[in-house]
């Protein structure tokens, strides 16, 4: 029995924030992220002290979180990680702040937000994740049958 | 986004190159939001062309003699536009807040020449565009205080929520790259605090102990961000001494725990006379009770990073020092020398440093062993003294951020903990 044949597939709808489609593995915390003093820009790790993804890197991942928080440096820290080559190759989140969507577009990833279901609970780390940013269309293949 | 004619002028290029990218910027910035318009700013807190040596270096391919190197920068990176232009100068009311070395003290920052010569680059570069060098995390407490009701561009998490809060203007927290271009074109999104209906509060926290110093109150804003993330607290309670100095130890931990932007204090603060008017149409979310089991709580959160008690650095200035405080900790100090295992390293503005340096305070600290330090604070400026392990500090906000940034141990209290761990080089202070 092949994985493919197992595999669950859940299609989420929702808005545009930055266009553009990437797939890749998804990495999801429920918890908000900081950008400058959470996260380091060269190889994008999270580095906030009692952060529930301390240590993990999401460069060349889906980026699936609750929102952004903290310092107005975060556009910064998100822009520097894709010039060092250590953005996500999407972003797919909750919240809309300011800090999110400036960060969003200035690191020119495909990033969706409003999605018609949670994708804290739909996706979880490991899932294959398709984001299609123009069309707001984000497609999970289930990890876990 | 729908552009007036002035808008559409700037995104046809009728008023430069710089300009057209700038605006283009905004769009794709307002689009992201799904704002539908923007606002008119003249009052820009940012750090326009500032550049550390990865962003320097980044844009090598694009130094050509006769080009400014900045102008680069601003045109890349501020914009993140797609050329280079010429920067114009700039209009408004535009201020840099804190960069990352103090021009005077760099080598005690452990700064190297190469570092600082970036660092006065840009500052020109800014200033000669007619940007005001202010150099603080606290441009309220140098000259900068917009009136009531008026929309402004802030960077600086802890001076936007005091410009908000405290002052009744209205920011939401930007970014470099929005500040920038703003500067350019008076423009930023309407979205978020700059309309009506959301500035109203969202979650009630009762205040049941006392709230006496800046430690405490610290404390109070680093409880109120963890409960309320992004939400806007509305506070009551035992809250009736705070003050300009309170507020700013209270914001700035409350935006570093959590990322409020806006928070009511009844009776106190401009755009909450009464309950009714702080909530106004919105419901409750949540009621929080800060009493004696919170706070302990809180100061475990922020003493989770203690260990040893044998303190080599005590740290202040977050945000930047007040006049008033730079008094106090000159007035403990009295005619002591500090520990020599221990550096007192402490942050201010220029602006109050000057009238510190008028004063004698620069050189009461300076006497007993500490140094009074502008423009930046450790964690901006990713600097802490050679070897340094523990610190001890009496801001909220640095103490979330120091330990992950620089990889040390760090204790949190009163301004009084501080400088008697900085007099015996030991942590000697009780949970309250």
């Amino acid at each position: 029995m092949s994985v493919t044949h197992n595999a669950r597939m859940i299609t989420l709808h929702g808005r545009k924030v930055v266009g553009g489609r990437a797939e890749g593995e998804a990495l999801v915390t429920r918890q908000t992220i900081s950008g400058w003093g959470g996260v380091n820009a060269m190889d994008g790790r999270i580095i906030e002290t009692r952060h529930e993804l301390r240590g993990q890197s999401f460069k060349d991942k889906v980026l699936v979180f609750r929102g952004a928080k903290g310092s107005s440096g975060w556009s910064a820290v998100f822009h520097n990680a894709r010039l060092a080559g250590a953005a996500p190759r999407a972003m797919i989140f909750n919240e809309m702040t300011t800090k999110i969507a400036l960060g969003a577009v200035v690191a020119r990833v495909p990033s969706v937000t409003d999605l018609d279901q949670d994708p804290l609970e739909a996706i979880e780390t490991g899932d294959w994740v398709k984001v299609d940013g123009d069309r707001g269309v984000v497609e999970v293949i289930k990890r876990r049958a | 986004m729908k552009l007036n004619d002035e808008e559409q002028a700037m995104l046809d290029g009728r008023r430069g190159e710089a300009c057209r990218m700038a605006l283009a910027l905004l769009v794709r910035y307002g689009e992201a939001l799904g704002a539908e318009r923007f606002v008119d700013v003249v009052n820009i807190a940012g750090v326009p062309a500032s550049a550390n040596k990865f962003v320097k270096e980044y844009f090598r391919p694009y130094y050509q003699s006769g080009r400014d190197e900045y102008d680069v920068i601003f045109s890349l990176y501020d914009l993140d536009g797609e050329a280079v232009a010429e920067v114009p100068r700039i209009a408004g009311n535009a201020c840099h807040l804190q960069g990352g070395i103090d021009p005077e003290n760099w080598e005690t920052l452990g700064a190297t020449p190469e570092s600082l010569q970036l660092s006065e680059a840009s500052e020109a570069y800014a200033r000669e565009h007619g940007v005001r060098i202010l150099k603080t995390c606290t441009p309220y407490l140098a000259g900068n205080i917009p009136r009531r009701g008026e929309h402004c561009a802030w960077m600086e998490s802890s001076a936007v929520v005091y410009c908000n809060s405290v002052l009744g203007a209205r920011t939401n927290t930007e970014g470099r790259e929005s500040t920038s271009a703003a500067m350019l074109t008076g423009k930023i999104p309407d979205f978020g605090l700059h309309r009506d209906e959301n500035r109203f509060g969202t979650h009630l926290i009762q205040v049941e102990v006392e709230v006496a110093d800046i430690m405490d109150w610290g404390m109070l804003g680093y409880f109120a961000g963890d409960r309320v993330q992004e939400h806007v607290p509305v506070l009551t309670g035992r809250i009736g001494n705070a003050d300009l100095l309170r507020h700013k130890h209270f914001g700035a931990a409350a935006a570093s725990s959590g990322g409020v932007e806006l928070y009511h204090m009844v009776g106190i603060t401009p755009e909450a006379d009464t309950l009714e008017t702080a909530f106004g149409q919105r419901r409750t979310q949540e009621i929080f009770r800060y009493g004696p089991g919170e706070r302990r709580q809180t100061w475990e959160m922020l003493n989770a990073n203690g260990r040893s008690t044998e303190v080599d650095f005590v740290m202040l200035g977050c945000p930047h020092y007040t006049l008033e405080q730079i008094e106090e900790v000159v007035a403990m100090l009295g005619d002591r020398r500090i520990s020599g295992n221990c550096r007192l390293w402490i942050f201010t503005s220029r602006a109050v440093r000057a009238i510190a340096d008028g004063k004698g305070y620069t050189e009461a600290i300076r006497r007993a062993g500490g140094v009074l330090l502008t423009d930046t604070c450790s964690a901006i400026g990713q600097a802490i003294p050679p070897g340094a392990r523990v610190a001890a500090l009496d801001s909220a906000k640095q103490t979330h951020y120091l330990p992950a940034f620089m990889g040390i141990e760090a204790w949190f209290g009163s301004t009084r903990d501080c400088i008697n761990a900085a007099l015996s080089g030991r942590w000697n202070a009780s949970p309250p």
